[in-house]
């Protein structure tokens, strides 16, 4: 590099100019392979992003802090996000209350079972406790999962981690699954791909239909609520 | 879009409030949800501002994720040692969660209540 230039990488690397416009280059990448690849679940737009931001960061030697400097702008915007979810769900609510029971008991059976299956393969493979304290509430929005996982000894950032490929695990394999078990529901299958896959899932199932959407953003807000106050009651069982 | 992002900031601004004063165990955002929800219920849903507002911010969801994600930097070491159980748990619960939602509610739909549709 000649001085001039690693001069500009100085002022660059320091501002939030960088991490911001990167985070929107790499999105807008990801999203245009997503759509060439028909939309194939397996071009997920948030894990092409990630690998191309990481593979950045490391050729760099840019540390995570100085790229969240900038990309928090557009983290930030999670919380209004959530909040807009309100509008869908408004939208598809005559079908929600027609689904009421279906509603609760998936909502209980998925929840208690993302927890425990989650931190029971965990740790049948050998993952440390910490690794299980993080992995527990890995089925729910980052925001929400973050704050558990700092309430019962897991690690926040790990934790956001697992809740995103987690999430695009779910968009990914969602369809074939439902299809095999042969549930074809568009509310079925958005409020089941929200209780395993929060806003990942919702934002997949946004991209299918909308009633899978509200359905999903529904899944997300009440599975969320639920984790919150079930986990510290039962993570200290459950973890070793 | 101004006011519909302001309405957006406004609700999860008193849902953080609340959340925060009252101890709630739910975070802001989605009591701010559950805020703009009942607010949609009482005024016969959202003005055109709105609608299209939340459109725009929920058509690239997905976005608002990578930053988060981009965090795996920060945890190469454990993920590389701990990598077989943190893929078979992440994938093998993920698609039970799937499976047992999906099939809980496509029993109870059935057998009890009367489906609609």
């Amino acid at each position: 590099m000649t001085e001039p230039i690693a001069q500009i990488w100085v002022y660059l690397a320091a501002s939030p100019l960088l991490g911001l416009t990167l985070t929107l280059l790499a999105y807008q990448t990801a999203f245009a392979l997503f759509q060439r690849s028909g939309q194939h679940p397996l071009a997920n737009p948030v894990m092409i992003a990630v690998a191309i931001l990481a593979i950045f960061l490391w050729l760099t030697g840019t540390a995570y802090e100085t790229y969240f400097a900038g990309a928090q702008f557009v983290h930030f915007m999670l919380g209004p996000a959530t909040v807009a979810l309100a509008v869908p769900l408004y939208t598809q609510f005559r079908r929600v209350s027609s689904l009421l029971t279906p509603i609760l008991a998936g909502l209980l059976a998925g929840s208690l079972t993302a927890i425990v299956s989650a931190v029971l393969v965990g740790r049948l493979f050998g993952a440390s406790a910490s690794t299980q304290l993080s992995l527990a509430p890995k089925s729910v929005t980052t925001p929400i999962a973050m704050g558990i996982a700092e309430r019962i000894g897991g690690l926040p950032s790990l934790t956001a981690v697992l809740v995103i490929f987690t999430g695009v695990l779910g968009a990914i394999s969602a369809r074939h699954i439902f299809d095999a078990i042969k549930v074809h529901d568009p509310a079925i299958r958005g409020f089941a791909l929200g209780v395993a896959s929060h806003g990942i899932g919702t934002a997949r199932a946004l991209q299918v239909n909308e009633q899978s959407g509200a359905f999903a953003a529904l899944a997300m807000g009440l599975n969320g609520l639920l984790t919150a106050l079930l986990l510290p009651l039962i993570s200290q069982w459950l973890v070793r | 879009m101004i006011t519909a992002l302001s309405t957006l900031l406004l609700c999860q601004l008193i849902g953080e409030t609340l959340t925060r004063w009252l101890m709630l165990p739910l975070p802001g955002p989605v009591l701010g949800m559950l805020l703009l929800f009942l607010w949609l219920s009482l005024r016969g849903g959202p003005g055109d501002a709105l609608r299209q507002g939340s459109q725009h911010v929920l058509q690239h969801l997905s976005l608002l994720f990578v930053p988060a994600g981009t965090g795996i930097v920060l945890h190469l070491h454990r993920v590389g040692d701990e990598w077989l159980p943190l893929l078979l748990s992440l994938l093998i619960s993920t698609v039970l969660t799937l499976v047992v939602t999906a099939t809980v509610m496509r029993l109870c739909q059935r057998h009890p209540a009367e489906p609609q549709a």
